[in-house]
């Protein structure tokens, strides 16, 4: 723990110099240098630096496994958020923590209500009540836009790609400073050709990356399922955030691509993001998440390191039905159970 | 049958101030619609709106400059109006909205409450708006002939009208290319394809559309003057039918390119001429009489386009790939 403290306060430091912190990392500056990247090491070696990781570790470790507990670093602080669709409670969370640099999964079985927490979260959605603060700053009732100036940009679960833009203009929309948005600056194009330049290069250090770079130039209608989750993926990077949420980044990836895109979210966190993401596949959850919380009828019903959390009877329940391992063909049973509620 | 009129009737077509107009207009359309995405079924309101800002305010006295701006002031008050209400919600609402609101336009302009102003149904003549227009042309009085045409120089459907008209198609032209070609159309497009992936990218998309809906609209106010300039102000010659030739010509053209409604308007305009003048010269009056050549005629160029719109959906220069991904 004291080690944790001398972390901090480095970190600090260095935001106030704005230079280098113990880690070698620059913080609030992510991705500069992305494409300098293999997209993975070989054998026996690690390119990517695992000090981020291993701070988080190194916290979580203490952090008791029961819901709405508290964390020694967390970037989003959740209270008391409901969501009501007529007579169904969608989402009913009391408190809620995401760690800061830390890869958290979000999983439970489907009408959990992950989406629509992710939709109130991002301000796509407005909740009954609740309220939460990312970065320290509150941010129930904002536009979904703020929200993304902000730093807290989301990806969704039916992928958005502008199909009849080129993969190059899906990623340039993503870039946050660009003055030639602007109505009637947009018609002097000595006041924006100098940004456009530098977003394009950042934008293809991106896609190279993420194995787009060839198909720069083709409309983003063209792409296959995986390629549009990655090209989100990237989009949403170019925004720099500090919270990326992806809503099933792997749903409709193909098994190579997986592996790649595993790499991507652990490189994500080690250059200074935290990442939040949905996903029913258990074997990546248990691959990369350095938490997991798991929800069940809008409620989070565990959380917990990702190897012991499965083992969690709350999540057994969840998953299969609180009454998974009784054989119902076995009368005796039933007659225990009568005797149970009885 | 005489060839040499019936070309130089349809060809006069292609440079007469009502097809510049309708460039103008469809050029405005094309930035709501082909830029934006946005559903304005009532492009004949800025455009009457336009025509009245400038013909009541050049009747009161005002200079030609403050009656373009007062013109212009409309159509923004307009859009804003429209925008408010509407834009954040889905594209058929506004089709809805824009639709209702050009008519009402229309049959605020034609009531007999507002005579004094509008002129009411019949509308504000001519020489009641166009003479400040007409004596600051630098040509000299007379007709000129160039190439086959014979027009006036400076009076009603004048060469002086012809010139202002394309100058201004020109000029919109040009700055259409610029915007589409810019980080601002991009996001444009952005939200044409899907808004709440842009807002997901932290752009104020309702702040964009409304900006996409007043420049629409103000091109539409300018080809509104374009279009009463060499006639008069009649509030039932600015009606729905308007709007459809605008979508039409539009979509002949090519929706989303810069060239397409100019071209769309050049297309259009001749080819109904050229069709009207061979059947008013070739079928006896006997078997087709002149009222029916006129209706006619819309339904070759209807059927015409129906033929266009199903063998080349893109328009004239659309882009073929781009429709593939269509919804």
């Amino acid at each position: 723990m004291r080690e944790h403290t001398t972390d901090k306060s480095a970190r600090q430091t260095a935001r106030q110099t704005g230079g280098v912190d113990a880690y070698g990392v620059q913080p609030g500056v992510p991705f500069q240098d992305l494409s300098r990247w293999a997209t993975k090491a070989p054998e026996g070696e690690q390119l990517i630096s695992t000090a981020y990781g291993d701070k988080v570790q190194k916290d979580l470790a203490f952090v008791e496994h029961k819901p709405g507990v508290h964390k020694p670093d967390p970037i989003l602080v959740a209270d008391n958020v409901t969501r009501r669709f007529g007579g169904i409670t969608a989402v009913d969370v009391d408190h809620f923590e995401i760690e800061r640099h830390g890869i958290t999964a979000l999983i439970g079985p489907n009408g959990a209500g992950k989406t629509t927490f992710f939709n109130l979260m991002t301000g796509f959605d407005t909740p009954n009540t609740g309220r939460w603060t990312f970065d320290g700053q509150d941010m129930a009732h904002m536009k979904p836009e703020r929200v993304a100036r902000m730093g807290m940009v989301r990806t969704f679960q039916l992928t958005k790609v502008m199909s009849r833009l080129t993969v190059l203009d899906n990623m340039l929309l993503g870039a946050p400073v660009q003055p030639g948005e602007g109505m009637f600056r947009s018609l002097v194009p000595p006041l924006w050709r100098k940004q456009e330049k530098a977003n394009i290069e950042k934008a293809e250090a991106l896609l190279e990356r993420f194995l787009l770079i060839k198909k720069k130039d083709d409309y983003a209608g063209s792409l296959s399922g995986g390629q549009r989750k990655l090209l989100e993926m990237a989009r949403a990077l170019m925004r720099d955030p500090k919270l990326v949420m992806l809503d099933e980044p792997m749903a409709g990836v193909n098994p190579a691509l997986k592996q790649s895109l595993l790499d991507h979210i652990v490189s994500l966190r080690e250059e200074g993001t935290t990442v939040l993401f949905v996903e029913h596949d258990i074997n990546m959850v248990r691959h990369i998440a350095d938490w997991v919380t798991v929800m069940a009828e809008g409620r989070i019903v565990a959380e917990g390191q990702p190897k012991s959390v499965m083992d969690d009877p709350a999540v057994v329940d969840a998953y299969l039905g609180a009454h998974a391992d009784i054989d119902l063909g076995d009368d005796s049973v039933l007659e225990m159970t009568e005797s149970e509620e009885a | 049958m005489d060839f040499v009129t019936i070309i130089s009737n349809a060809l006069g077509e292609l440079i007469a101030p009502t097809t510049a107009a309708y460039a103008l207009a469809a050029i405005g359309l094309n930035i709501h619609f082909g830029m934006t995405g946005l559903m304005n079924m009532g492009q004949a309101g800025f455009m009457l709106l336009g025509a009245y800002g400038f013909a009541i305010s050049q009747s009161m006295g005002a200079n030609l400059f403050a009656s373009v701006c007062c013109a212009l002031a409309l159509a923004v008050i307009y859009a804003l109006l429209l925008g408010i209400p509407t834009l954040k919600l889905g594209p058929d609402y506004l089709a809805m909205v824009t639709l209702a609101a050009a008519e009402i336009v229309r049959i605020v302009g034609r009531s007999t409450a507002m005579t004094d102003v509008t002129g009411g149904s019949a509308g504000i003549s001519p020489q009641d708006f166009t003479t400040q227009f007409e004596s600051a042309s630098p040509l000299p009085d007379g007709a000129t002939t160039f190439l086959l045409w014979t027009y006036s120089n400076n009076i009603a459907n004048s060469w002086w009208v012809r010139i202002v008209g394309w100058v201004l198609v020109a000029i919109a032209a040009l700055l259409c290319w610029r915007w589409f070609h810019s980080p601002w159309g991009r996001v444009l497009k952005g939200i044409r394809e899907d808004e709440n992936a842009v807002r997901s990218l932290g752009k104020k998309v309702t702040v964009y559309k409304m900006q996409s809906l007043i420049l629409g609209g103000v091109f539409g106010a300018l080809a509104g003057i374009l279009f009463v300039l060499p006639r008069s102000v009649q509030p039932d010659s600015l009606g729905r039918q308007v709007t459809f030739y605008t979508w039409t010509l539009l979509l002949l053209g090519g929706a989303a390119t810069v060239l397409g409604p100019i071209l769309g308007s050049c297309v259009l305009w001749v080819l109904l001429t050229f069709v009207k003048e061979v059947m008013r010269n070739t079928v006896p009056e006997t078997f087709i009489s002149s009222n029916q050549v006129e209706a006619l005629g819309w339904v070759i160029v209807g059927v015409a386009l129906m033929c266009l719109v199903i063998f080349r959906p893109q328009g004239l220069l659309g882009d073929r790939k781009e429709l593939a991904f269509h919804a």
